[in-house]
């Protein structure tokens, strides 16, 4: 299996109020991830970390550098938008079903939906779902088609913080059922030290990597907000570049 | 269970009655053969239906009316999908959707009858040359204000062509396929009686033709009245419907 790699040279919008000048959005980034591990992306909001999601999930291809996706070619791609994004013409079955491309078996599609506690749901219509359920259904989505890459950005969002951690522990429950390889972006140190297993600092435009950080905790730690909270006080007193990025 | 008689539809009840019997009163009062009451207009519409004057001319022009604005459709969407997603093909194409949404009708359907011969297939030709810019402009616009978010998740999760068409692009359409039904439908029933009128010999456009060189007004309500009927049917019967279970998943 071929790890996966991002090597992104540089990658530039027009300026829209000043056609002549372009923005840079990205500059020599570059990092690679191992198979199943769990990364959060963490920088400034309007860093463009949208963008580089789209460029590895394919739906933006004008930039300079390559990414090697792992897995199958074409890899399969998870991709948990910040919006969740789902058809609201299709019930939160339907939904999940739709996305996998080759089928899903039905237990497997029922134990997804128990892990999210979404069984009582499933034949609803989105409209008729909270955000955070909505959000939940967007995460199992992704998981059911079985991804070579999972993609979330920022998904927990403006839920409100008992929602977000509760929905948080059940992606952790779901990650370590079904390990994948993630990138998870967030402006939430406190949310990243949770989850990863590594930090990558981003730094506001022209992006680049600015710090990468192992997470030692163990799960359980990561249960509670003590050790969390230390961890991240302890990170900001090693490194202090990475305060300003938060 | 609801009661049959909603207020709702006792209002349009009412207002029913009060139509005929505002019709009825001001026959009475004028008393001309210009105006026929209705149970003249009923027993002349009984008398056409009995003789089976009246179902087949006004077979004819719903078949008619049912081919042309099936092709219109078909045609309408497919065009007006293509050019709302490329803009290429609808800058070369918006000039001539502009010239032939304003060509009047009467114009269109003599070129056909000059051209092709006054056979049915001319008759369809004009009303769908008619009706084909309208669709087409509606199904556009709706193609335009197509959710780009959910487009990108039809991409990532490797939708076919066929899947993203039926699962994420038609059921945005619907509304605008709806709209651009109901005004064919009407647009379609007016341009159809016309073309009878000019170049064919039965319809409901032959028909009425026959009764104004009568001067038989009460022949002409009663084909209009037969006519709203049938509008109606359709809209009860297959618009409404189709509506219901097309937006089920509405709060």
């Amino acid at each position: 299996m071929t790890d996966f790699l991002v090597q992104i040279h540089n990658k530039t919008y027009p300026d829209k109020q000043h056609p002549e000048r372009v923005h840079q959005a990205i500059a020599n980034l570059e990092f690679n991830v191992a198979q199943h591990q769990f990364v959060c992306l963490v920088g400034p909001s309007g860093c463009g970390k949208t963008t580089l999601l789209n460029i590895i999930a394919g739906l933006d291809t004008q930039f300079d550098g390559q990414i090697i996706l792992p897995g199958t070619k074409p890899a399969k791609i998870g991709y948990v938008f910040q919006n969740p994004r789902l058809l609201p013409w299709h019930t939160v079955r339907e939904n999940i079903e739709l996305a996998c491309h080759d089928g899903i078996d039905a237990r497997i599609l029922d134990d997804l939906l128990e892990t999210m506690q979404l069984t009582r749901v499933q034949q609803s219509y989105p409209e008729h779902l909270s955000l955070g359920m909505s959000r939940r259904v967007a995460i199992i989505r992704a998981f059911a088609i079985n991804p070579d890459i999972l993609l979330m950005d920022e998904p927990f969002v403006s839920l409100d913080a008992p929602t977000a951690r509760q929905v948080r522990q059940l992606l952790m429950q779901l990650w370590r059922q079904r390990p994948h390889t993630v990138l998870f972006v967030t402006h939430d140190l406190r949310e990243a030290i949770a989850l990863a297993d590594r930090i990558i600092f981003l730094s506001t435009p022209p992006m680049h990597v600015v710090r990468d950080v192992q997470i030692p905790l163990s799960a359980e730690q990561r249960l509670n907000e003590s050790p969390i909270e230390q961890f991240r006080q302890t990170l900001l007193n090693q490194y202090p570049d990475i305060a300003c990025l938060l | 269970m609801k009661p049959f008689f909603t207020r709702t539809r006792l209002l349009s009840l009412i207002s029913t009655a009060v139509f005929f019997a505002s019709w009825q009163g001001l026959a009475m009062w004028l008393n001309s053969p210009v105006l026929p009451d209705v149970i003249q207009v009923a027993e002349v519409l009984w008398q056409a239906i009995v003789s089976g004057e009246l179902p087949h001319h006004l077979g004819i022009t719903l078949m008619r009316l049912a081919i042309s604005f099936s092709i219109a459709m078909l045609l309408g969407c497919a065009f007006g999908i293509a050019l709302g997603r490329h803009q290429a093909l609808n800058a070369f194409f918006d000039q001539w959707l502009v010239i032939f949404l304003n060509i009047p009708a009467l114009v269109t359907i003599i070129l056909c009858y000059v051209w092709f011969g006054l056979v049915e297939s001319a008759a369809i030709t004009a009303i769908v040359i008619n009706k084909l810019p309208n669709v087409i402009v509606i199904i556009r616009e709706g193609t335009r204000a197509l959710d780009k978010d959910l487009l990108e998740m039809a991409q990532i999760f490797r939708f076919s062509k066929f899947k993203t068409l039926r699962h994420v692009i038609w059921p945005q359409l619907h509304p605008y396929v709806m709209a651009a039904t109901r005004s064919g439908i009407a647009l379609i029933w007016k341009i159809i009686l016309v073309v009878e009128l000019l170049g064919r010999s039965d319809g409901m456009g032959y028909q009425l033709h026959i009764f104004f060189q009568l001067f038989d007004v009460a022949s002409i309500l009663a084909y209009t009245i037969a006519f709203v009927v049938v509008i109606q049917l359709i809209e009860l019967l297959l618009l409404k419907p189709l509506d219901r279970k097309a937006l089920r998943w509405r709060r």
